[in-house]
């Protein structure tokens, strides 16, 4: 295998970029990956910690506002709680700018990646006004610190994430013979959802290895991982099912209810073969083709069986097989993945995007990937966002990406690259005859660079 | 190859030359429809709670089983027929009823078992296989490669959502309203030139000018349009909420001409938790998409219009602990328009007693969801059974006929 940091760059990390050398080699991305997150310290995003915060006070002042209803004070509580969720609202716009950014600059743009990667795998969405922001603190605290760590320990992380548990309404799940059910409060009862996903998500796969039973035995057994008044997760026994529970032929628990047996379960979930060869298939997908090649699923997965979910070979694995290295760009670039790889090409400075307010953020670079067919942070499911090539390009979606491409370039950088040097730019090697003319045939310098982003050569990788 | 302009030029000509002789751009009042009755399918993704819509509160175990959700007429729901009732967020469709152009059909389902997958479900419902993975593509699809006369505007996916069932061999149109794209027509040779040898994108790209173009004559966009900067930008906007109507009325716009056939889905339908609230929202969006569609398309053209709604699977019959219902098996399928025989509820009840559950949990099947959509499609289009049952869904058995059109 000939490394190749033009592809390299293209395929597995953030793209081309003007200020940035390549990578080296596969031993220096790897060693980056496991070095400090440079671009999460140098464009932070709230922890899921200080973010739950934020939506404590929502809901403080919510009901502060409901309390006063038809009494003096209502005129105040409601210009507090109004103001209060404009800013939370538009704190999303500001994280989402930070998160551009680290794609402008990283120079481990394969973390990236991966953060991405990882956070679609693992998909939470807020269901209520208070919790809609939450998906980039969730990613940034669940997510982003175990992606060059343990499968186990991110499936952990994301299952007993407040999001998760909310997402999934495992929140309110109890086991019909728990205490909390024996005191028949209201809504106490068994909730499967979360561990349908997990099984069928997280770990097993669709196709994988286990039954019904298996759900609702899951189910009763994460009976008390739920969410705190205080937003944050919590382990309440009293909403346990009492008595053990048999997944995949298994049995956790059984004397006192404790988190270690549902930790135990998902540590054995994220060991399963079934999962080895799950996660092998969607890195695959992910980064090859659609349609991977079958050997590199199998060496993928055989990697992550041999290191017991220990994710920095698999990604080793991934890097030193052939099939990855096919010199024809395949996948189409999801939308957030198309904006953010032409911020980079454009080298869009830190400072302009600090020029921007949160609002331009959201038109500009945030809301147009809606027509995309990529509402951002709020995919259709827990199964995340397609890969399938097709569902990104229909005329519709395309339109929205020569629109992008056509138009907000200029209000980004300013002036714009000269379109013939953009193109090497942008696309290295891969900048082929007719980005070349199309670069130098346009009638105006925006449409030249809004052409060569909407090469077929830009937005595959 | 070496380009040069002049090569661009001629071979712009050449493109401009194909795609006025490409079917997607034949203009449509030339064409000859393939059949005169419209149908519109709706993907209610998510998992329909079947029990919960057209409640069967005249069977004995049914109050028992949904405490909190409670129906039946008492508790608001539009009596139908003595034994089902209607949910009550779909009292704007009562009228429908009355007139004998809405009707259900109870206790149905794909083949797909025991696993519960939305997905998978999903896949399968739009496949209309008997597995999954048995053949690529979509049945709706398949249709239209049965029927001679079809071309690209025939049958419309509309919206930003993927539409397996219309995936396949045969040409289809696909959009989202308001998507437009407007380029300065050098910008359009030269964005045409580079997509030129990826057909994803060469196809995708000619569709969505001539759509554009289309979308400007109807006055859906300003055509007007000199400084590309601002204007594009207005065109960038998200779609706002209430994006189903907008939907239903570009689809009735093209049933209107030559289109046969529009697909499209709703989603909001998985409602795990506090059902009560989110199912009166959900079927909120799907009364709305129906009347907003049969003022669309106008008396005349809803006459001969059939709407089927389905979804991937029901769900349990037992309400769950958080006020909602997990994913279950037997499900509903909702018929609208006036070519639709309605004002009734067809299928066979299988009871709620415990025993006549499926895996003592989901209303139990007691019919084939495919079949009734073959014989709508064998109604609608006029395409024989044994081309149903051998390609549009391999080795289905379609039993007797339903009559569910007029």
């Amino acid at each position: 295998m000939q490394f190749d940091g033009d592809l390299v760059e293209i395929r597995f990390g953030a793209g081309l970029s003007p200020l940035q050398p390549r990578p080296a080699s596969a031993e220096q991305m790897l060693t980056r990956l496991q070095g400090a997150d440079e671009m999460a310290q140098r464009f932070p995003v709230s922890s899921l910690e200080d973010a739950a915060a934020g939506v404590r006070e929502f809901r403080r002042l919510s009901k502060d506002r409901k309390r006063q209803e038809g009494q003096r004070g209502y005129e105040a509580a409601d210009k507090a709680f109004k103001s209060y969720r404009r800013a939370h609202n538009l704190a999303r716009f500001g994280w989402h700018g930070q998160r551009l950014l680290r794609h402008v600059h990283a120079r481990d743009g394969f973390r990236e990646r991966l953060a991405l990667f990882w956070a679609d795998h693992f998909t939470a969405q807020g269901k209520s006004p208070a919790m809609r922001v939450l998906a980039a603190p969730y990613a940034e605290s669940v997510i982003r610190p175990h992606v060059a760590g343990r499968f186990e320990d991110m499936l952990i992380a994301a299952a007993t994430s407040p999001l998760m548990l909310h997402y999934l309404d495992q929140n309110r799940s109890a086991g019909p013979g728990s205490r909390v059910a024996k005191r028949r409060k209201r809504l106490s009862g068994l909730n499967e959802n979360l561990a349908r996903e997990v099984l069928e998500l997280h770990t097993l796969g669709a196709g994988g290895p286990y039954s019904q039973a298996d759900v609702r035995q899951l189910a009763e057994l994460f009976t008390g991982l739920t969410v705190s008044r205080e937003a944050a997760f919590i382990y309440r026994p009293g909403m346990a099912e009492p008595g053990a529970e048999t997944v995949l032929g298994e049995s956790y628990g059984g004397g006192k209810a404790e988190l270690e047996q549902v930790l135990s379960a998902l540590r054995d979930l994220a060991r399963h073969p079934a999962t080895a060869q799950h996660i092998a298939w969607k890195l695959a997908v992910h980064f090859t083709s659609d349609t991977p090649e079958p050997a590199l699923i199998s060496h993928l997965s055989a990697r992550y069986q041999e290191s017991g979910g220990a994710l920095l070979p698999v990604y080793a694995a991934l890097l030193e097989h052939p099939a990855a290295w096919e010199t024809d760009l395949r996948n189409v670039k999801p939308p957030f993945d198309f904006v953010a790889s032409a911020c980079r090409a454009l080298a869009v400075p830190e400072a302009r995007i600090a020029a921007l307010r949160p609002g331009q953020i959201n038109r500009l670079l945030l809301a147009p990937l809606t027509p995309m067919g990529q509402r951002w942070e709020f995919s259709g499911g827990p199964d995340g966002w397609p890969e399938e090539d097709g569902t990104w390009i229909t005329p519709q979606a395309l339109a929205a990406r020569l629109r992008w491409a056509m138009a907000v370039p200029r209000r980004l950088a300013q002036p714009l690259p000269d379109p013939r040097v953009f193109a090497s730019a942008a696309l290295g090697r891969f900048a082929n005859e007719r980005v070349q003319f199309a670069a130098g045939a346009a009638e105006t310098q925006a449409e030249a660079v809004g052409l060569i982003l909407s090469s077929p050569a830009f937005q595959r990788r | 190859m070496q380009l040069t302009r002049r090569s661009l030029l001629t071979r712009s000509a050449l493109l401009g030359c194909s795609l006025a002789a490409s079917p997607l751009v034949t203009p449509v009042s030339f064409a000859a429809a393939p059949w005169d009755t419209r149908l519109v399918v709706i993907i209610l993704r998510g998992g329909m709670d079947a029990l919960d819509v057209v409640q069967p509160y005249g069977d004995p175990e049914f109050a028992g089983l949904r405490q909190s959700l409670s129906g039946g007429p008492a508790a608001g729901a539009g009596d139908l027929d003595g034994f089902y009732a209607l949910h009550p967020a779909l009292a704007p469709l009562q009228p429908l009823w009355r007139q004998g152009e809405l009707g259900f059909v109870q206790a149905v389902s794909t083949p797909y078992r025991d696993r519960r997958s939305h997905f998978d479900g999903q896949d399968l419902l739009e496949a209309g296989t008997a597995g999954l993975g048995e053949a690529s593509g979509g049945w709706l699809n398949r249709l239209l490669q049965q029927m001679p006369g079809v071309e690209a505007r025939t049958a419309f996916a509309i919206g930003q959502e993927r539409m397996l069932l219309l995936e396949g061999a045969a040409p289809v149109s696909q959009w989202a309203p308001g998507a437009g794209l407007a380029m300065s027509p050098q910008a359009e040779r030269l964005a045409g030139l580079l997509m030129e040898e990826d057909p994803l994108f060469h196809n995708a790209l000619n569709e969505a000018l001539e759509l554009t173009r289309q979308d400007m004559s109807l006055g859906g966009l300003d055509g007007a349009e000199d400084d590309a900067g601002a204007g594009m930008m207005d065109l960038m906007k998200a779609p706002k909420g209430g994006a189903h109507t907008g939907i239903a009325a570009y689809a009735a716009d093209q049933l209107r001409g030559d289109t046969r056939v529009a697909a499209f889905s709703i989603n909001g339908w998985d409602t795990h938790f506090r059902q009560a609230s989110g199912l009166k929202a959900a079927l909120g969006r799907l009364a709305e998409t129906i009347l907003e569609l049969r003022q669309g398309v106008g008396p005349d053209i809803w006459g001969r219009t059939a709407v089927a709604a389905v979804t991937e699977f029901g769900r349990t019959a037992r309400e769950n602990g958080t006020g909602g219902t997990d994913h279950g098996t037997g499900g509903a399928m909702l018929l609208a328009g006036g070519a639709i025989r309605g004002g009734r509820v067809l299928g066979r009840w299988p009871g709620l007693a415990e025993a006549d559950l499926y895996d003592r949990r989901d209303l139990k099947p007691t019919g084939d969801v495919r079949s009734y959509l073959a014989w709508l499609l064998h109604g609608v289009s006029g395409a024989g059974t044994a081309a149903l049952q051998a390609n549009v869904f391999p080795g289905l058995d379609m039993g007797g006929d339903p009559g569910l059109l007029l």
